[in-house]
C-alpha cells in the first residue's frame, strides 16, 4: 500500500476511534447537567446521586475522548501537509478558534467540577457542568464548521497558490455546516439518551435502585425522543443540502447510475460497481428520490455515469453506510417513542427494557456509518470540488506510516477495550449510597 | 506587522504550555523516584488533578495557532518530524488516560501498569519537546521544497539531546517544586530536596546549552543586532539562580514562580533568536521557513488576532482563578474525598 492509502486508513482509524467517545461526551454532559439542575431545584438527593453516577461514566468516557482528540489536530500536519498548506488559511483558523473558545473552557471546568463537590454551593457546582456541556457542544460547532467547509467550501478565493479566506461570515454561516452540526449533535444526544436508558433497563430488570433509575430513565426518554424526531427532520434537510452541493455523494448514497427525472427510491437495492448498475432493485417508490432531494417529483437526479470515473466516490461503502444510518435512525424514533410512553413506569415493560439494553451499541454504529457517508462519499475530494485527496498527502516513507498505523490500531484497541470494560464495570455497579 | 504579532503569540503559547504542563510532566517523571508509598503517589496525582487537562490545552492551542497563523510552517514541521511527533502524541495519550484509569480497579498490578504509563508518558514528551526545539533552534535539514531530509535519528544529535536533557531537568525541577507547593510534611521536604538536586543539574546543563548554542545555532545574531534582547537571557539566568535560595529558605511558592519564569524565558530566549524564522533550514538560509513565507493571509491573521485578544485574557482569568481556588495544600481529607484521583 502507498502512503496515500495508509494515511487514509490511519485517519479513518484515528477519527472513527475518537468518535466512539465524542457523542457520549456531547450528550451525557447535558444529561448530567440536567440531573444536577434537578437536584438544585428539587433538593431530591437521588438527582445528586444521578449526577454523580452518570458523571462518573461521563468521565471514564471523556478520558479517552480528550486524549485521542489531540491526534486528530496534529494529523493534518503529519499526514496531510499539502492539504494543510493549501487550506490552512481557513481550516487552521477554525481549529484554533475551536481550541480557544471551547477546549480551554471544557478542560478547565471538568477538573473544577470533579474536585469541588464539597467546596462550593450546589448551584455553583451545577454551573460548572453546564459550562462543560456548553463548551463541548461549542467545540462540536466549530469542528463541524471546519468539516462543513471541506464538504462545501465557501468564502475563499484561490490566491498565492492556495485557498485564502475572503469572507469569514460566509464560512461560519455555511448552511452545509449548520445542518451537519445539527445532524451530528442530535445523533450524539440520541446515543446518550439510549445509553442512559439501556443502563437504566439493566438495573430496573434486576430491581436494583428502582426509584433512582426510574428518575434517570424518565428524563433520558424525553431527551432521546425529542432528538430522535428532530434527527429525522434535520436529516432530511441535510440530505437535500447534500443533493444541492454534492451531486456525486447523493448519487452514491442512492446508487443512482443513470441520470433521470422522477427518480424513484428503491426500498431494497444492491450496487454493482464494476458493471455500473444495481444488481438488485426492488420495491421502487416512484419519484420519491427526486422529491426528497429537490422537493419536486419531477426533479432530475444526475446519475453516477454522467460523472467522470475519477470523480465518483466508492459507491458500495457510501450506499450501505447511508442505508444503515437511515434505517437505524427510524428505529431509534420508534424505540424512543415506545420508551417515552413507558417513561413513568418502565419497570412494568421488561420486554422493552431488554430491547433497550441491546440497543446501546446501535447509535454508535449509526453515527460511525453516518461519518462513512460524509467522508467516503466526499471522495475523491478532500475539499469538495477544490482539492483531491491524492494531492493532499504528506511526503513520507510508507514504512513510517505502516509503523504508525499499526501502533495506532494496537494502542487504541488496547485503550478502547480498557475504557469500555471500565464503563461496563461502573455502569453495572450502579450509584453508590451518599455518605 | 500581523506576522510579527503572531510570531510573538506563537512563542507565548509554547512558553505557557511548557510552564504549565511542564510541572505535570515533571511530577510524572519523578514519580517512581520520589513516591515511597501509594499515599505519596496519590498526593502526586492529586497535585495535578484539577489542572493537568486545562494545561494540556495550551499545547493544542500552540499547535492550532501554528496551523492558523503559519500553515506552511505547521505542514513542514509536522510532516518533517513525523515519527517524533507521533511518539509524543502516543506518550501524551498514555499519560492522559492514567488519571482516570488507575484507581478504577482495586489491584496493585493494575495501578502499577498505569503508573508505568504515566511515568513514561511524562518523561518522553519532556525529552522529545526539548529535542525538537533544540533542533529547530539549530536548523532542520529542509530542502528548497521544505521537505525534511533526515530521519528521526537525525534529531538525536548532541545539541538536540542536550536540549532534551535541559527540558527534562527544567520540568523535573518545576514538578518537584509544584509538589512542594501542594504538600506538607515529609513529602514536601523530599520534594524540596529533590528540586535542590535537579536544580544543580539544570544549572549545569543550562550553562552548557547556552554555550553550545553559540556553536550550533545562530540564535545570537539577533542579540548582536538588537542588544536590548539580552534582557531575556538575563532574566532567565537570574530566575534560574534565584530558585536555589528560595528552596533553601523553604519558600516553595516563590521557588516555583522562579522556576516558571525560568522556563518561560528559556523559551523566549530561543524564540527571540529565531525571529523572523520559524524553522531555519540547516541546508541553506534561502530555504528557511519564515513568518513571511509561511503565514496566513492578512484577513485570517486579523480575525485570529481579534479572537485571541478577546479569548486569551478570559482563559487566563479563569485558569488563574482555578489555580488560586484549588492550589491550596492537599490534606488527608482531600485524598479521602470520593472523587479524588
Amino acid at each position: 500500500m502507498d502512503v496515500l492509502m495508509l494515511s487514509r486508513l490511519q485517519f479513518a482509524a484515528a477519527s472513527m476511534f475518537h468518535f466512539l467517545f465524542v457523542p457520549l461526551t456531547l450528550g451525557l454532559s447535558i444529561l448530567t447537567a440536567i440531573y444536577e439542575t434537578k437536584y438544585v431545584s428539587t433538593g431530591d438527593e437521588d438527582y445528586k446521586r444521578a449526577a454523580k453516577f452518570w458523571g462518573k461514566l461521563f468521565l471514564i468516557n471523556f478520558a479517552l475522548g480528550v486524549v485521542t482528540g489531540i491526534t486528530l489536530e496534529f494529523q493534518f500536519g503529519t499526514n496531510w501537509s499539502a492539504y494543510s498548506k493549501y487550506v490552512g488559511d481557513i481550516f487552521g483558523s477554525l481549529l484554533a478558534i475551536e481550541a480557544t473558545l471551547a477546549f480551554y473552557l471544557e478542560s478547565t471546568f471538568i477538573g473544577v467540577w470533579v474536585f469541588t463537590w464539597n467546596k462550593v454551593k450546589p448551584k455553583t457546582h451545577a454551573l460548572f457542568i453546564w459550562l462543560v456541556a456548553l463548551a463541548s457542544n461549542v467545540s462540536a460547532l466549530w469542528i463541524l464548521i471546519a468539516n462543513g467547509w471541506m464538504q462545501h467550501p465557501v468564502g475563499y478565493e484561490l490566491r498565492n497558490g492556495r485557498a485564502e479566506l475572503t469572507d469569514f461570515i460566509a464560512v461560519i454561516t455555511n448552511k452545509f455546516a449548520i445542518y451537519e452540526f445539527l445532524h451530528t449533535v442530535s445523533g450524539a444526544y440520541i446515543l446518550s439518551g439510549f445509553f442512559v436508558m439501556g443502563i437504566c433497563g439493566y438495573h430496573l430488570l434486576r430491581k436494583n435502585e428502582v426509584e433512582f433509575f426510574k428518575k434517570s430513565f424518565r428524563i433520558a426518554a424525553t431527551f432521546a425522543l425529542v432528538f430522535a424526531l428532530f434527527e429525522i427532520f434535520n436529516g432530511h434537510l441535510h440530505g437535500s443540502e447534500v443533493a444541492q452541493t454534492q451531486p456525486t455523494k447523493l448519487a452514491a448514497m442512492e446508487s443512482v447510475w443513470e441520470t433521470q427525472e422522477r427518480a424513484p427510491m428503491y426500498l431494497f437495492a444492491m450496487p454493482d460497481e464494476q458493471n455500473e448498475k444495481n444488481s438488485v432493485e426492488i420495491l421502487p417508490i416512484p419519484g420519491m428520490l427526486s422529491l426528497l432531494a429537490h422537493h419536486s417529483m419531477d426533479a432530475e437526479i444526475k446519475g453516477l455515469k454522467d460523472f467522470p470515473k475519477d470523480e465518483r466516490p466508492p459507491v458500495s461503502l457510501t450506499f450501505y453506510g447511508f442505508r444503515l444510518m437511515v434505517g437505524l435512525g427510524f428505529l431509534f424514533g420508534l424505540l424512543a417513542l415506545l420508551a417515552w410512553r413507558a417513561r413513568h413506569n418502565p419497570e412494568s415493560a421488561p420486554g422493552l427494557l431488554k430491547v433497550l439494553i441491546l440497543t446501546i451499541p446501535l447509535p454508535y454504529i449509526a453515527i460511525e456509518a453516518g461519518w462513512v457517508v460524509a467522508e467516503v462519499g466526499r471522495q475523491p475530494w478532500i475539499v469538495y470540488g477544490l482539492m483531491k485527496t491524492s494531492k493532499a498527502v504528506s511526503v513520507l516513507a510508507s514504512s513510517q506510516v505502516w509503523i504508525s498505523l499499526i501502533a495506532f490500531v494496537a494502542f487504541y484497541s488496547f485503550l478502547g477495550v480498557v475504557d469500555f470494560y471500565l464503563l461496563a464495570k461502573y455502569a453495572k455497579k450502579g450509584p453508590e449510597a451518599l455518605n | 506587522m500581523y506576522e510579527t504579532i503572531w510570531f510573538i503569540l506563537w512563542g507565548v503559547l509554547w512558553a505557557v504550555y511548557f510552564m504549565l504542563d511542564g510541572f505535570d510532566l515533571g511530577i510524572g517523571t519523578l514519580m517512581p523516584f520520589l513516591a515511597k508509598s501509594e499515599e505519596d503517589k496519590r498526593y502526586m496525582y492529586n497535585a495535578m488533578g484539577p489542572f493537568w487537562d486545562g494545561n494540556e490545552v495550551w499545547l493544542i492551542t500552540a499547535g492550532g495557532a501554528t496551523f492558523a497563523a503559519f500553515p506552511t510552517a505547521y505542514a513542514i514541521m509536522f510532516n518533517g518530524l513525523y515519527s517524533a511527533l507521533l511518539l509524543l502524541l502516543f506518550a501524551l495519550i498514555a499519560r492522559g488516560v492514567t488519571f482516570e484509569f488507575r484507581n478504577k480497579v482495586e489491584s496493585s498490578s493494575w495501578r502499577g501498569l498505569w503508573d508505568f504509563f504515566h511515568c513514561v508518558g511524562s518523561f518522553l514528551p519532556a525529552l522529545l519537546l526539548g529535542v525538537a526545539f533544540a533542533n529547530i533552534f539549530a536548523g532542520l535539514p529542509l530542502d528548497k521544497n521544505g521537505i525534511y531530509q533526515g530521519s528521526f535519528f537525525t534529531l538525536l544529535n548532541p545539541y538536540g539531546i542536550l536540549g532534551g536533557v535541559l527540558f527534562v531537568l527544567a520540568f523535573v525541577t518545576h514538578g518537584a517544586l509544584w509538589l512542594a507547593v501542594k504538600t506538607e510534611g515529609d513529602l514536601r521536604e523530599r520534594s524540596l530536596k529533590t528540586a535542590g538536586k535537579t536544580w544543580l543539574g539544570l544549572l549545569l546543563v543550562a550553562v552548557l546549552f547556552l554555550g553550545s548554542s553559540f556553536i550550533h545555532t545562530d540564535l545570537f545574531a539577533n542579540y548582536m543586532r538588537y542588544p536590548y534582547l539580552w534582557i531575556i537571557p538575563i532574566i532567565a539566568v537570574l530566575a534560574l539562580l534565584s530558585i536555589r535560595p528560595f528552596i533553601m529558605s523553604g519558600s516553595e511558592i516563590k521557588a516555583w514562580a522562579a522556576s516558571a519564569l525560568t522556563i518561560v524565558f528559556i523559551t523566549f530566549f530561543g524564540v527571540a533568536g529565531l525571529y523572523p524564522r520559524l524553522l531555519p533550514s540547516s541546508m541553506s538560509p534561502e530555504y528557511d521557513v519564515t513568518i513571511w513565507n509561511a503565514s496566513s493571509s492578512e484577513l485570517t491573521l486579523k480575525i485570529m488576532l481579534g479572537v485571541a485578544l478577546v479569548m486569551v485574557p478570559i482563559v487566563i482569568a479563569y485558569q488563574t482563578w482555578v489555580y488560586i481556588f484549588l492550589g491550596k495544600k492537599l490534606t488527608k481529607e482531600d485524598l479521602e474525598y470520593e472523587e479524588a484521583y
